[in-house]
């Protein structure tokens, strides 16, 4: 992800800090990476997703991509692994999962530790 | 020392009793004196007994506690007598204006009063000649306005009792209150 | 200097005319006793259109807060007005306006705290906020609580400030009470306190910003040191509007009213109209030839201490006396008596003889032959140099 803020700094002292605690710098939550807080991991069946886009409305944290009018990338630097769009994933596929090989949904929630890279 | 005038008000809730000491502060207002005008709060009821507070003085009034010896004290009910001590804290030389059919000297003897000044007036049987109600409090203001002469004079009593009734009533009950106010200033009598 | 027009007014309805002058942008308010007259005037002001006020009349007083902390931030002029309770349910609110260093002037009619039920003045409810960031002036009279109103708005509004600020008075004494307010011309009014211009504020889109946002450990701690130091150095601003205040109404508008304190031997401290009772008992005995002193803190926070610790330095005996007891602080004294001591500790000064009474509570008299006794008191702790009880009592039935 490419990102135009700037992160908040943590580092000022108590007579330099924003009075009222005003945070001027606008969007830069993008700079508070929180995919590090993922314990279960969100994977998509992208042959049998449907694309009715509930996942994308349902994240709570704008991490679920749209690309064209269709899911994208999860972003996986701020998917904190909620298990949201799994949850709320409305097609029960017909098929085994891409990924898994279980039934199910569309989308599976997968423990972190068989991924190596938290970000990809 | 300012000079300051205290007056305590004796009434039953609904009388207009606050509101005739709030016209009479008006009133001194408008002949530039200082002025406070409170009730002492209780459990309101329409009927109740109440006391009002009302300080007259030509300097600003510091003071913020219940009138404990008054100069004055307006009985606006009768019937409170031997209910409420009426003459409670009165300065020797105080006045007391009674609203009654009785005289001066008859009201004395009840209150067992030998100072000072006693006016009385039938501020009732005038207020339901003129007004058809028992309202008799704010026409008693033309009897404090002779009992404390030279501090605020009929006219600027006149003007505060138009100005605070005027918002409220229609004009002819406003001038109703004028007249019986007018009345109760040149009815009273002393002794 | 401008004339002021002379009013009857009770207390409540002294501060409405004041805000009926400053014409703020959002008022959010709900009724309480002895508040409502301040609430209920100003709302006739907005249905006739004599105020272009948006007026939210809210469910609770944590609402009323809860809306005008949402308006201040997103740039509005904000006042609102409440009592007892209602300030109590405030409360969660009052710590968050003022951390957010949102300018919301907040008129407190004081009122004693349920339970037992009472309506009556005492000032257990402002003292109960005292740490909650506001600034806080106590007005003796309707007169001052006007004055005061409309100070406090340009105080908190101060770009080098922008803190809240509680305008109290006391509860039907002064705030039911009518006598003469001297109300200053609109126009004056509108021009001393100038518009509300903020540096941030939501509905800013151009620069759009985040407010109230979380403050983790690293820096909540920052904001809240920076806080205090805005309210430790907020007197110069306080005292620049007083004085230009005082120079336009030409009533003089001191934080600490001193009367005798020159060369006074005896003195009583105290808040709000109960000054007024004790100035009058001291002019009395000062013309009897008594050397005895009356010092009323008008600004209560941040407290003036310095400034009173040089008042009362060379008394011989001192008197604090407060409306509101500090429940479990030591032998049950009060607030100001608490602030009064520290002060003079942290001053150094260790052998002034000074006690505290508590008075007036849940709206019980205080008549001047109470202040009469308390003098007498202090004749009799500077004459024999025995201080006695420290924490006792006036007009309370024994």
């Amino acid at each position: 992800m490419t990102t135009k803020h700037e992160a908040p700094r943590l580092d000022l002292p108590w007579d330099q800090v924003a009075p009222g605690g005003v945070v001027t710098a606008v969007g830069n939550s993008e700079t508070y990476v929180t995919g590090t807080w993922r314990t279960m991991r969100p994977v998509r069946d992208e042959v049998q997703c449907t694309q009715c886009l509930t996942c994308w409305i349902m994240c709570p944290d704008a991490a679920i991509t749209v690309v064209d009018g269709k899911v994208g990338p999860y972003d996986y630097v701020h998917c904190k692994g909620c298990g949201v769009c799994a949850e709320r994933c409305p097609v029960n596929i017909r098929q085994p999962h891409s990924f898994t090989g279980q039934m199910g949904k569309v989308i599976h929630m997968v423990p972190e530790s068989d991924f190596e890279n938290v970000n990809e | 020392m300012s000079q300051m005038l205290e007056i305590r008000w004796h009434g039953r809730a609904g009388q207009g009793v606050v509101t005739a000491g709030e016209s009479l502060g008006e009133a001194a207002m408008h002949k530039g004196l200082y002025f406070q005008a409170f009730p002492e709060y209780g459990a309101e009821r329409m009927g109740a007994p109440i006391k009002a507070y009302t300080r007259l003085s030509d300097d600003t009034i510091e003071i913020h506690a219940p009138i404990l010896e008054p100069d004055l004290v307006v009985v606006v009910n009768p019937n409170l007598i031997g209910i409420v001590d009426l003459t409670e804290g009165i300065k020797p030389e105080g006045t007391l204006i009674v609203n009654t059919q009785q005289t001066p000297a008859e009201i004395r003897q009840r209150l067992g009063f030998s100072g000072g000044t006693v006016w009385t007036v039938d501020a009732t049987g005038i207020a339901m000649a003129e007004l058809k109600r028992d309202i008799p409090s704010t026409l008693l203001l033309g009897v404090v306005v002779r009992a404390a002469e030279g501090l605020v004079d009929l006219e600027a009593v006149v003007g505060a009792t138009r100005e605070s009734l005027g918002g409220k009533l229609r004009p002819e009950v406003v001038e109703a209150n004028v007249r019986a106010l007018q009345r109760a200033h040149s009815e009273c009598v002393q002794g | 200097m401008v004339a002021s027009k002379y009013m009857p007014l009770d207390g409540a309805n002294a501060v409405s005319q004041a805000m009926r002058q400053i014409n703020p942008d959002v008022v959010a308010a709900y009724p309480i006793t002895p508040q409502t007259a301040v609430v209920q005037n100003f709302s006739q002001y907005v249905a006739d259109g004599i105020v272009n006020t948006e007026f939210i009349p809210v469910e609770s007083e944590h609402a009323a807060m809860s809306a005008c902390i949402g308006a201040s931030a997103a740039g509005a002029r904000v006042m609102t007005a409440t009592a007892a309770n209602g300030l109590a349910l405030m409360w969660e609110m009052l710590y968050i306006a003022s951390g957010m260093r949102l300018p919301i002037v907040l008129t407190v009619v004081n009122r004693a705290l349920s339970s037992p039920l009472n309506i009556h003045c005492d000032h257990s409810d402002g003292m109960g906020a005292r740490d909650s960031g506001w600034l806080q002036f106590y007005a003796e009279s309707g007169q001052e609580a006007y004055d005061n109103t409309i100070k406090s708005l340009k105080i908190a509004e101060h770009k080098d400030l922008l803190l809240p600020v509680m305008s109290c008075q006391d509860g039907f004494i002064t705030g039911h009470g009518v006598e003469r307010v001297g109300i200053l011309p609109d126009e004056a009014v509108r021009e001393f306190v100038g518009s509300y211009d903020p540096e941030h504020y939501l509905l800013d889109t151009d620069h759009p910003v985040t407010m109230g946002a979380w403050d983790f450990t690293d820096y909540y701690f920052e904001h809240k040191r920076q806080q205090s130091e805005a309210i430790n150095n907020s007197m110069p601003v306080i005292l620049e509007v007083c004085e230009e205040y005082e120079r336009l109404s030409e009533r003089p508008q001191p934080i600490l009213d001193c009367y005798g304190m020159d060369d006074a031997e005896l003195a009583v401290i105290v808040l709000s109209s109960t000054a007024g009772t004790a100035r009058s008992v001291a002019r009395r005995l000062r013309a009897q030839g008594a050397k005895v002193g009356v010092l009323k803190p008008r600004l209560y926070r941040p407290f003036p201490a310095q400034q009173i610790v040089d008042c009362i330095k060379n008394c011989k005996a001192v008197a604090v006396l407060d409306r509101a007891i500090s429940f479990g602080a030591p032998q049950g004294m009060g607030p100001l008596y608490t602030d009064v001591t520290s002060a003079l500790f942290v001053a150094g000064i260790s052998g002034l003889p000074i006690v505290n009474y508590i008075y007036g509570l849940g709206g019980r008299d205080t008549t001047p032959p109470m202040i009469e006794s308390a003098f007498a008191d202090l004749r009799v702790i500077a004459d024999s140099g025995d201080r006695g009880d420290l924490v006792r009592y006036l007009g309370l039935r024994a």
